[in-house]
């Protein structure tokens, strides 16, 4: 009974944009994922609990903020995505120094099961009522309401946003990865630890400052998502950081451009079969089966190149 | 062999402790299970004191069988397998003689084969999916059931809304969301009215604008969303980003104080069916109005303080009758009940063990719930 025509029942351009700004999130956070995936090999869980934490902080920012350069505005937005993103790299470059540092040396499922670790502790730590509280709460208006029109379709403004914020991250990324000095060390502490470190790279220097970029993008991720569906709660991260990290596999994790690709692609898909009558309910039955059918293919993702595993 | 006595010993005296009888016995230990964190909390805490306030009014005037009750509350945190862990507590250490909760369907129907089995009768305030009480003899509810519901929200769309296309959003997480859609699909449809979209989506999630768009696609007259507040005040809040013109209405999940905190000026003129409303009018109704607001700092009780007070009420009325805590008795007595007055009207038990009773209509206008018809069954 899968009888749709798309461009009917979708409205296209709506539709189009809908999955164009939760791909565009999805991207963000997935590069959070792939980059310390690359520095690190390992997968920070916690990353999803960052993006949450940086949801909770614009919110309790966002109302002083709003006192000094008055109602919802780009303005507002932009100051409230930058103290949420500080708060997160700090955030995250701690939860580094704390949790991660330490077991530098053991064997990567140490790390792996400790990263679990530390996610439960976010959350479970947030839920309780002297902290933030399971409750869903409002997340307060950052952009003034009102809608473009175009095509026919109404396109909300915070989703014409989100796109056009990732394009810009996306290359200032690349800028940092490819022609700074920074970048140069990030890139060479990927390659090889112990000869970066023998060629004078500080490592420890080099992951938290990945620790901390990784999670302001989860940040300013937590931030947009939360605007778009305006209301937050301490497991609000859960979902988008499963879709993300299998979008950074799908993908190729290690690669910036993959962690991109994947969050688009994931979700897309989403947003279509959510609007489509008897398979809303399977949307995460797709975003995951794509994974599995990619992992068969292509095992290092889209475009990530496969490498021997020396053991 | 030494370092192992200490810890054995230690475990013995914890068990022996834990085995005592029911502890005094010039109380009746009534267990009650709520959602009072989490994302219902609101239903669980509105229950919860609605339960209350009758436990007391009932220990003021002499208790029941010359003894005072005893409410142990046990907090589920809105989470699926909470409620059987509690609700097996309060059974098995505290032998509670009698269940009172929950809102949620999912939840009753957790906790109700506990029950079941244990042979301790179980009272629901305001689970309405059918298939709670159909989980054995000893599973009750003080509230209507969605057949009803489905119904009268169906009824409502035709009649009053004269909407002829209706959208339906279900929640598959929920057992209740999806009874709910499922009556008013059936009731709508017979009375001549169209479903031009059915989408789901996950209690929980944040972002509706997929199937918020395919509906607006749809054109429907209006939406029909049988979820809880949480969710439903973020589909108005993205509906109305879509700039959707038709109105959403739905169920008693909707009616929580969080329902016009999340969604502010966005669920403005929605509709949705309950059990009770303030403005509704009953001699017992303005009683608990003005003992609620004083037990409770002057907050208004909503359907599910109303029921929880009812669910009570209701228990004690058959202890009292039955002469006795026993188990098999109490079902028996529960069983019988016959136009017990309430807050929320009068309750009969029917075979199913339902209570048959009327629903109102309520509107959100001005930021408040205003009440807009009464529909008997």
């Amino acid at each position: 009974m899968l009888s749709f025509d798309p461009f009917e029942l979708n409205h296209p351009v709506q539709q189009f944009i809908n999955g164009l700004a939760l791909g565009s999130i999805y991207a963000l956070i997935a590069l959070g994922y792939t980059m310390v995936y690359g520095v690190l090999r390992f997968i920070n869980f916690a990353h999803a609990d960052v993006l949450m934490l940086g949801a909770y902080a614009a919110a309790f920012v966002a109302p002083v903020l709003a006192g000094f350069l008055g109602g919802p505005s780009l303005l507002l937005l932009f100051a409230t995505v930058l103290v949420a993103a500080v708060v997160c790299a700090g955030i995250g470059m701690l939860i580094e120094a704390l949790a991660y540092r330490p077991l530098r040396a053991r064997p990567k499922l140490t790390v792996l099961i400790t990263a679990i670790g530390v996610s439960l502790f976010i959350e479970f730590t947030a839920q309780h009522p002297a902290v933030f509280g399971a409750k869903t709460r409002p997340f307060p208006q950052l952009l003034p309401a009102g809608n473009l029109e175009f095509a026919g379709a109404t396109l909300s403004r915070v989703d014409l946003l989100i796109p056009v914020v990732t394009v810009l991250l996306l290359a200032g990324l690349w800028v940092l990865v490819q022609r700074t000095r920074m970048g140069m060390a990030m890139r060479a502490v990927s390659f090889n630890q112990n000869a970066a470190s023998l060629m004078g790279v500080n490592n420890n220097r080099i992951i938290s400052f990945t620790f901390g970029l990784g999670s302001a993008l989860a940040a300013v991720a937590g931030v947009l998502y939360s605007v778009r569906s305006s209301g937050i709660d301490p497991l609000m991260g859960i979902r988008p950081g499963l879709i993300a990290f299998s979008a950074a596999v799908v993908g190729g994790i290690g690669d910036l451009g993959g962690a991109v690709l994947g969050g688009l692609l994931l979700g897309m898909l989403e947003t279509y079969a959510g609007g489509v009558e008897g398979l809303s309910n399977y949307r995460d039955a797709i975003s995951f089966g794509m994974l599995v059918v990619i992992l068969l293919f292509r095992p290092a993702g889209l475009l990530g190149r496969a490498q021997v595993e020396k053991v | 062999m030494k370092r192992f006595f200490l810890p054995i010993a230690s475990l013995a005296v914890v068990l022996l402790a834990s085995c005592k009888p029911g502890g005094d016995s010039n109380v009746i230990v009534v267990g009650e299970f709520a959602s009072l964190t989490g994302k219902e909390a609101t239903f669980g805490t509105s229950s919860h004191e609605g339960t209350l306030l009758a436990v007391e009014k009932i220990n003021e005037a002499g208790g029941v069988l010359g003894k005072q009750v005893k409410l142990l509350t046990e907090d589920n945190q809105s989470k699926a397998g909470e409620s059987s862990t509690v609700v097996d507590k309060l059974i098995s250490r505290d032998h509670a003689v009698a269940i009172l909760g929950e809102v949620a369907s999912s939840r009753s129907l957790e906790a109700a084969p506990i029950c079941q089995q244990s042979k301790v009768p179980m009272i629901s305030p305001s689970s309405t999916n059918p298939k709670v009480t159909q989980t054995g003899d000893y599973v009750f509810r003080v509230c209507f059931i969605d057949p009803f519901q489905g119904t009268v929200m169906a009824n409502f769309a035709l009649g009053t809304l004269k909407a002829k296309r209706v959208a339906v959003l279900t929640d598959v997480k929920s057992d209740y969301s999806k009874g709910l859609a499922q009556f008013f699909e059936a009731g709508f449809v017979k009375g001549g009215g169209e479903i031009v979209s059915r989408l789901d989506f996950n209690g929980g999630d944040k972002d509706f604008k997929a199937q918020l768009t395919a509906i607006k696609g749809a054109n429907p007259d209006a939406v029909f969303v049988p979820g809880y507040y949480t969710e439903v005040a973020l589909i108005a809040v993205q509906a109305r980003q879509l700039d959707m013109q038709a109105p959403l209405f739905g169920g008693d999940g909707w009616e929580s104080e969080d329902l016009l905190k999340l969604g502010k000026e966005a669920v403005e003129g929605y509709y949705f069916s309950t059990h009770y409303s303030p403005e509704a009018g009953s001699p017992l109704g303005a009683k608990f109005v003005e003992d609620y607001r004083k037990r409770w700092g002057g907050k208004s009780p909503d359907a599910m303080a109303a029921l929880g007070y009812d669910s009570a009420m209701l228990l004690v009325d058959a202890i009292k009758r039955a002469g006795t805590v026993e188990g098999a008795k109490v079902r028996d007595a529960l069983a019988a009940t016959k136009d017990l007055e309430g807050v929320t009207g009068k309750t009969t038990i029917n075979a199913q063990r339902d209570a048959t009773k009327a629903a109102v209509v309520i509107q959100v206008k001005g930021g408040k719930f205003k009440y807009l018809e009464t529909v008997k069954p």
